[in-house]
């Protein structure tokens, strides 16, 4: 049974219930946290690291989507360390692939690209991998290409969660990891994909996309995602 | 700006490595404010002027490009000791961008493929008369100090004329939220 908390956002006293998290509250009170693999209706995992928050008594920083409330809770969401925190999280990402913003279909619609802008990063310090990653463009009418894939695992939950068809897993680990359809298989030889498009919607960067969106028309389309996800699992 | 003589104008230059010429396009695109510059500043290299060597003791450089070749760093390194503050202009001066996508195979693969494989004429990799390119293309400040970083591909006109013009009055400009890469 929900229950009645209250804590200290930012300076700011706020009520919630027992069973919601740093983030949901957060946001219900108009405090801006950025998160990339966050998405409502979908259960969240803490992948991306970068909604971490400082909390008053802990050395630790806790990452606000999968840290619940608790009663007296002091909570900082904004500081000179959270934002340089915040800046590395996101450059690593960008070094870890690779990320070619001027001819990515994503470009000008890509929550990387925004996070970068809002968090002022000018360059990075760290030395880019530029691994030699694949791309599956084997499936009729989308394409994943793992140089943009920053492993956020939205497609990998909206597929599970709201598909029900559960064909994307991440395999491997660290900078090894994968976005690998049915166990590995191309993604054209899948038995289980029903082409419905979520992942392909819900992907925050260019690492799924529709064929035929050349770098002439890098618009993304997703219309959908409030209806396919946003108040699912409310009811 | 900082000038060691009075009555000593500052001394602009840019200079374009690996890149594709829009840095200097949308350079171009300031329109009647390039007179403004003419009017503050002597532009004593790049594209845009007849010298042959980069020269001594220059303000402000814009550099457009990634280093991708010996003559790029070559370049690059001998821009640095002459100028004061240097600015990387755009994502493949700040990220290596488009010339970095070779990155993960290598320069030979990409010679092999432009010289040999997509050739109908004289197969062969020339070895005269071009410079050697790095085993990496990297951004400029992998090889030497950057001051200023401007994202964008490229940046827009707007950006760069504020970005020299406060440079022009001594001012450091604070570029991150209001560029981005892409």
């Amino acid at each position: 049974m929900s229950e009645v908390r209250t804590l200290v956002i930012d300076g700011r006293d706020v009520a919630a219930n027992s069973d919601q998290t740093l983030l949901s509250v957060a946001r219900e009170n108009g405090i801006a946290i950025p998160t990339l693999c966050h998405l409502e209706g979908l259960t969240d995992i803490g992948a991306c690291r970068l909604c971490m928050v400082e909390l008053e008594g802990s050395k630790k920083l806790l990452p606000a989507c999968v840290t619940q409330v608790q009663e007296g809770m002091r909570v900082v969401t904004s500081s000179e360390r959270l934002l340089e925190y915040r800046r590395r999280v996101i450059e690593m990402f960008f070094l870890e692939r690779n990320h070619v913003c001027a001819v990515c279909v994503a470009n000008n619609s890509c929550e990387l690209q925004s996070a970068a802008r809002a968090l002022s990063l000018t360059h990075f310090e760290l030395a880019p991998l530029h691994p030699d990653v694949a791309v599956d463009a084997t499936h009729e009418r989308f394409v994943l290409d793992q140089n943009r894939c920053i492993l956020c695992g939205r497609c990998v939950r909206v597929c599970d969660e709201i598909e029900g068809a559960h064909v994307w897993d991440i395999r491997g680990r660290g900078a090894n990891a994968r976005l690998v359809s049915d166990m590995g298989t191309p993604w054209g030889e899948s038995t289980t994909c029903t082409s419905c498009g979520k992942c392909v919607q819900v992907c925050p960067t260019g690492a799924l996309f529709e064929k035929g969106r050349s770098v002439a028309e890098p618009k993304a389309r997703r219309p959908y995602v409030p209806y396919l996800v946003g108040h699912h699992r409310r009811a | 700006m900082d000038e060691t003589a009075p009555g000593r104008r500052p001394r602009l230059a840019t200079i374009w490595l690996d890149g594709c010429s829009g840095c200097h396009m949308s350079l171009l695109d300031i329109d009647e404010r390039l007179l403004e510059l003419a009017g503050r500043a002597d532009i004593v290299y790049g594209c845009l002027v007849d010298a042959k060597e980069f020269p001594l003791d220059v303000d402000v450089t814009l550099v457009e490009g990634a280093v991708s070749s010996e003559e790029d760093l070559r370049k690059v390194l001998e821009v640095r000791e002459r100028t004061r503050v240097l600015v990387a202009l755009g994502d493949c001066a700040v990220t290596s961008n488009v010339p970095g996508m070779r990155n993960p195979f290598g320069p030979k693969p990409l010679l092999e493929r432009a010289y040999i494989e997509n050739v109908t004429i004289n197969p062969g990799i020339p070895t005269e008369g071009l410079p050697a390119l790095l085993p990496e293309s990297l951004p400029v400040h992998a090889w030497a100090p950057v001051d200023v970083f401007v994202t964008g591909c490229p940046p827009s006109a707007d950006r760069i004329f504020e970005v020299i013009s406060g440079l022009l009055d001594g001012q450091l400009p604070e570029v991150g939220q209001v560029s981005r890469f892409g």
